[in-house]
């Protein structure tokens, strides 16, 4: 499967009844590159995410993950996707700990990986405390923790530095950052930051494509009128 | 198998942490018993009348533990990192369930007694051996069909009044098996057993919606 590209869109279409979310969007992402998609709200950014992490059924077009056609083969990528969703995706309830083990269970991995993450990102002092209570960027810590618990090679990452301070960004640096070798879809409303750290940029006004090429190559105009 | 161990075990532990659904349902039936105790106006009831009101109790204090059960999923993401992990859907019908289930018999453990002091005239120690077949039986359909209608209704609007509007239609057939089962053991005249017939309707039921709850149980995740 050498050269199989990890991501590959080929006309692209979803509907919520009458309103379009997504059309026409067509993208190849090659393995371990990052992807910044920008746009505003309700651009279909989040859409785009959640079709990809097997949430959601493409109407129109295809869609395949790791040269895996989805939603066909869903059940054959899942293991190999972590999704860093806007909600953490954790129980409130729980601890941190409780919630990863429950996770880690779901994905058959061992609970030294549970401890392993939570120490990656200083988090295991504060473990076994309900998530309830701990501050959003510990939340969002956690939240990173869950994404990248069984090791994925695919990552959809809404927004994932939202709460996090400058020590917190750092610590989840080396999990969902460029530098974990790891093919990354992101979508930010700061696009500055978006295409420092992304290789190609997809531009998408109401859903459809309004650009998409070498994040390099974008230019501030391209941005501006993006979120006119 | 495992999946579902892993999802049982944390929705007893939320149970557990948050006490959110079985006091409630224990606390709406022993509450009903009271109100059936001055409601109609007998100092005891026993027989086919007993078994309706241990039944229809039963039963309504069932519906709020089917109304919340995929309400943490839904309002905590519970749901999307279930279906994003690699595990088999079916498997959360099963936890369901089983979740369901165990709340249903925590509850009976509390308002069966109840039942026994407020109304029952009858003594409850020969009706119970009996009377657990019968409501063990019972607590199976309503949790398989509970588990359903809950997977249903957790994704309208409406949820507080789909899992009703569905769910009791649905468990009718359980329902008729139950009362007519249970009133046999509640009998005035001393305790009898439970005539056959009512706990094959009964296991007859949960198979069959079990067997129509797994074969559908998948698409109604599918978004």
């Amino acid at each position: 499967m050498a050269g199989t590209p990890a991501i590959e869109l080929r006309g692209l279409a979803r509907h919520f009844g009458e309103r379009t979310a997504l059309r026409d969007v067509s993208v190849v992402v090659p393995a371990g590159a990052t992807l910044a998609v920008l746009g505003r709200n309700g651009a279909g950014k989040s859409t785009l995410l959640r079709i990809l992490a097997t949430l959601l059924r493409p109407h129109q077009g295809e869609v395949a993950v790791l040269g895996e056609p989805l939603p066909k083969r869903a059940f054959a990528v899942r293991a190999r996707l972590g999704l860093l969703a806007h909600e953490p995706l954790l129980y409130r309830d729980l601890s941190g700990r409780e919630n990863l083990r429950y996770h880690a269970r779901l994905y058959r991995l061992p609970e030294e990986r549970v401890e392993q993450v939570l120490e990656a990102v200083k988090m295991g002092g504060r473990g076994d405390d309900p998530v309830r209570l701990l501050s959003r960027g510990m939340v969002q810590r956690l939240a990173v923790c869950r994404a990248v618990l069984h090791d994925p090679e695919v990552l959809l990452l809404d927004e994932p530095r939202a709460n996090l301070d400058p020590a917190a960004t750092g610590l989840v640096e080396p999990l969902i950052g460029r530098e974990s070798g790891r093919t990354r879809v992101l979508t930010s409303h700061d696009p500055q930051a978006a295409l420092a750290e992304a290789d190609l940029a997809l531009g998408l006004r109401d859903g459809r494509p309004a650009w998409l090429g070498p994040a390099a190559a974008v230019t501030p105009e391209q941005v501006r009128e993006l979120y006119a | 198998m495992r999946t579902a161990l892993a999802v049982l075990r944390k929705d007893l532990r939320l149970e557990l942490r948050t006490f959110e659904t079985v006091p409630a349902m224990a606390l709406f039936a022993v509450t009903t018993f009271v109100i059936f105790h001055f409601g109609l106006g007998q100092a005891t009831i026993s027989g086919q009348l007993a078994a309706g009101v241990l039944t229809v109790t039963v039963l309504f204090s069932g519906m709020l533990g089917i109304n919340r059960l995929f309400v943490t999923e839904r309002e905590q993401g519970g749901f999307d990192a279930f279906l994003l992990a690699p595990v088999d859907r079916t498997s959360l019908l099963l936890a369901k369930a089983a979740a369901l289930f165990t709340f249903l018999v925590v509850l009976e453990l509390i308002a069966v007694p109840a039942f026994g002091l407020l109304l029952l005239g009858p003594s409850l120690g020969p009706a119970l051996p009996g009377l657990a077949v019968v409501l063990l039986l019972a607590d199976l359909g309503i949790a398989v069909i509970g588990t359903l209608v809950s997977a249903i209704a957790v994704h309208t609007r409406a949820r507080d009044l789909i899992g009703p509007v569905i769910g009791l239609p649905l468990m009718i057939p359980a329902l008729i098996a139950m009362a007519r089962g249970a009133a046999a053991p509640l009998a005035a005249h001393g305790a009898a057993s439970v005539p056959l017939k009512w706990l094959e309707v009964l296991a007859l039921y949960d198979v069959v919606f079990a067997l129509l709850a797994y074969a559908v149980f998948d698409f109604l995740l599918e978004d």
